[in-house]
C-alpha cells in the first residue's frame, strides 16, 4: 500500500499539485484519471521521487519515502516498476536486453534464467520473439508494451503505469489493462495507473482518484464513476455529447 | 545571471561525486568501460591517424623553408618537429580536435537520455545513474587517450619523416638525427600528464552538459555546443597551468 498525505508541489512559482491525499491499496489497479495537463504525470513522479515534494508524506508501507536516505530510497526504488509516457526504452539496447537490464543490475540469476524471465515477460505483453529488435524498430504501441514488460521483469511489489494504454488500438489496450489488472492481482501489487481512457476505467477501475486542476476531486470506483453527480468528473466521464444523451436516455 | 558560473561549478562537482561514488555492480560497470573504450577511442583513431601524419608534414616542411639562415644546422628541422609534435600538437590540439568529436557525442548521447526520460527510467530502478552513464565514458576516455595520443606523436613524426624527405626539406639522416637531439624524457610526462587531464575534462565537462540538459531537441543540441566549447576553453586553460608547473621551474 503506498499512501500519500497533503502532498503539494509548485513549479516556478506555478501550483501544478494542490494538497493531494489518496490511499493506494495493494492487490488492486488503482487509477488516476484527468484530463491533460492537470497534473497527474506530476503526481507520480512526486511519488517515485522524480520531483521532491514541497509538503507532504509520501508513505510505502510504512516508510516515509521523501524522509529516507539516498541509499534507502534505492532500496524501495529496486522494488518499483514504472512505465513512463514515452516509453523511456534504453535506445541503444535491443528489447531483449531492455528487459533484461533490471535482472543484470540487481539478481545474480545466470545468462539463461534470465534469458527465461525475459521471454516470460515479453511474452505476457505479446512482443514474443521481437528480443533482437531496438526500440527505434518499433511502433509507438510496441514501445509501451516493452516499456510495461521491462517494468514487471523484476517483480516488483509497486507498479507505476503513466498511460500505458494511450496511442494503442482499443483492441490491445484492453489486452494491456487486463495484463495490469491480472499481474496485479497474482503478486499483490500496489499498481498505479494514469489513464483518460473510459474503457479502461470501466474496465479496471478498482479505485479511483480523479484529478481536476491539481487537486484531488473526486475517489470512487468504477461503478460509482457512471452514477457521479459531480459535474467536472461527469464532464470528463461523458466527454461526448452523444455519450451524454445516450447515458442520460438511458437512466430516464 | 551574477552567480550562474559558480551555481554551474557547485552542480558540476556534485555531480562528480555521484559519478564517483560506488558502484551497484562493478561486473556491469567494467563491460560498459570496456564499450566506452572502444566507442570513444578506437573509433577515434582514423581521424587521429590522418591529422596527425598531415600535421607532422607541414611542420616539418615549414621548418625546413622558414630557417633559411645558414647558422641553423639541417638537423634542426628533425629536432623542431619532434618538439612541437610531442609538446604541444599531439596533446593539445588532437585533444582539442577529440573535445569536438567525443564531447558532442558524449553530451547528445546522454541528453537524449535525458530529455527521453531514459535517466528517470535509471533513477526508477535505483541505480545510480550519474556513476552508471558518466564513469565508465571518463574511465574509458582516461584509460585509451595517452595511447592515442601516443600513436598521434609516433604518426606525426612519420608524416614529418615521409613529408619532408619526398619535398627535399632535410635528408632521411639529419631528420632522424634531428628527432633524436636533446631528448628529455620529461617532457613526455609533461605531454601526458595533459592528456589525461584533458582526457578526464573532455568526458566529464560534455557528461555534465548532456546530463542537465532539459527541453527538447533543440536543448540537445545546445548542450553539444556547449560541451565543445567550454571544454575546448578549460582544455587550453589547464594547458596553460599544467606548462607552468612543469616549465616555469
Ligand atoms: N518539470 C516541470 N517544470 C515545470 N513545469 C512542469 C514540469 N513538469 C510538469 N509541469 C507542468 O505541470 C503541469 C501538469 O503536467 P503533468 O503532470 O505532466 O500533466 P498530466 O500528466 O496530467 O497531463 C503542466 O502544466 C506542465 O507544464
Ligand atoms: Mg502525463
Amino acid at each position: 500500500m503506498i499512501e500519500i498525505k497533503n502532498i503539494s508541489k509548485a513549479f516556478d512559482g506555478r501550483q501544478i499539485v494542490k494538497d493531494v491525499s489518496f490511499k493506494f491499496e495493494k492487490g488492486k489497479t488503482n487509477l488516476i484519471i484527468g484530463e491533460s495537463g492537470c497534473g497527474k504525470t506530476t503526481i507520480i513522479k512526486l511519488m517515485v521521487g522524480l520531483h521532491l515534494p514541497d509538503e507532504g508524506d509520501i508513505i510505502y508501507d510504512g516508510q516515509n519515502f521523501p524522509k529516507l536516505s539516498v541509499k534507502e530510497q534505492q532500496e524501495v526504488r529496486k522494488q518499483i516498476g514504472m512505465t513512463f509516457q514515452g516509453g523511456a526504452l534504453f535506445d541503444s539496447q535491443t528489447l531483449e536486453e531492455n528487459v533484461m537490464f533490471p535482472l543484470d543490475m540487481f539478481t545474480n540469476l545466470s545468462r539463461h534464467e534470465k534469458l527465461d524471465r525475459v521471454n516470460f515477460c515479453l511474452d505476457r505483453v505479446q512482443l514474443t520473439g521481437k528480443n533482437k529488435l531496438y526500440p527505434a524498430e518499433l511502433s509507438g504501441g510496441m514501445k509501451k508494451r516493452a516499456a510495461l514488460a521491462r517494468a514487471i521483469a523484476n517483480n516488483p511489489r509497486y507498479l507505476f503505469c503513466d498511460e500505458p494504454n494511450s496511442g494503442l488500438d482499443p483492441k490491445t489496450a484492453i489486452v494491456i489493462d487486463k495484463l495490469i489488472h491480472s499481474i496485479t492481482e497474482e503478486f499483490g501489487m500496489t499498481t498505479i495507473i494514469i489513464t483518460h481512457d473510459m474503457n479502461s476505467v470501466i474496465e479496471i477501475g478498482e479505485n479511483i482518484m480523479f484529478v481536476h486542476k491539481g487537486q484531488n476531486w473526486w475517489t470512487g470506483d468504477k461503478t460509482q464513476v457512471l452514477n457521479t453527480n459531480n459535474k467536472e468528473l461527469f464532464d470528463f466521464v461523458f466527454a461526448s455529447e452523444y455519450m451524454k444523451n445516450l447515458f442520460l436516455a438511458g437512466k430516464k | 545571471m551574477a552567480f550562474q558560473p559558480i551555481n554551474s561549478i557547485g552542480k558540476y562537482f556534485s555531480l562528480m561525486f555521484r559519478v564517483f561514488s560506488k558502484p551497484e555492480k562493478f561486473s556491469v560497470y567494467i563491460r560498459q568501460i570496456i564499450f566506452e573504450i572502444n566507442n570513444l577511442g578506437i573509433s577515434s583513431l582514423p581521424i587521429i591517424a590522418i591529422i596527425s601524419v598531415f600535421m607532422g608534414g607541414i611542420i616539418t616542411i615549414q621548418a625546413a623553408f622558414g630557417f633559411d639562415n645558414p647558422m641553423v644546422p639541417i638537423y634542426a628541422v628533425g629536432y623542431t618537429t619532434r618538439e612541437s609534435v610531442i609538446l604541444e600538437f599531439s596533446p593539445t590540439i588532437v585533444c582539442l580536435i577529440l573535445a569536438g568529436k567525443v564531447g558532442s557525442n558524449i553530451a547528445s548521447e546522454i541528453g537524449t537520455m535525458r530529455i527521453s526520460e531514459q535517466i528517470d527510467a535509471l533513477e526508477i530502478m535505483g541505480i545510480n545513474s550519474a556513476g552508471y552513464l558518466i564513469f565508465p565514458k571518463i574511465a574509458g576516455a582516461v584509460f585509451i587517450f595517452p595511447f592515442l595520443i601516443a600513436i598521434s606523436m609516433f604518426l606525426g613524426l612519420w608524416g614529418g619523416y615521409v613529408m619532408g624527405i619526398s619535398a627535399g626539406a632535410c635528408s632521411a639522416y639529419e631528420y632522424i638525427f634531428g628527432i633524436q637531439a636533446f631528448f628529455e624524457p620529461w617532457k613526455l610526462y609533461y605531454s601526458f600528464t595533459k592528456v589525461v587531464v584533458f582526457a578526464f575534462i573532455i568526458t566529464s565537462v560534455s557528461a555534465y552538459y548532456g546530463y542537465y540538459t532539459h527541453g527538447g531537441a533543440l536543448e540537445v543540441g545546445r548542450s553539444s555546443t556547449n560541451a565543445v566549447v567550454y571544454s575546448s576553453i578549460l582544455i587550453l586553460m589547464f594547458s596553460l597551468i599544467i606548462t607552468n608547473l612543469f616549465f616555469n621551474r
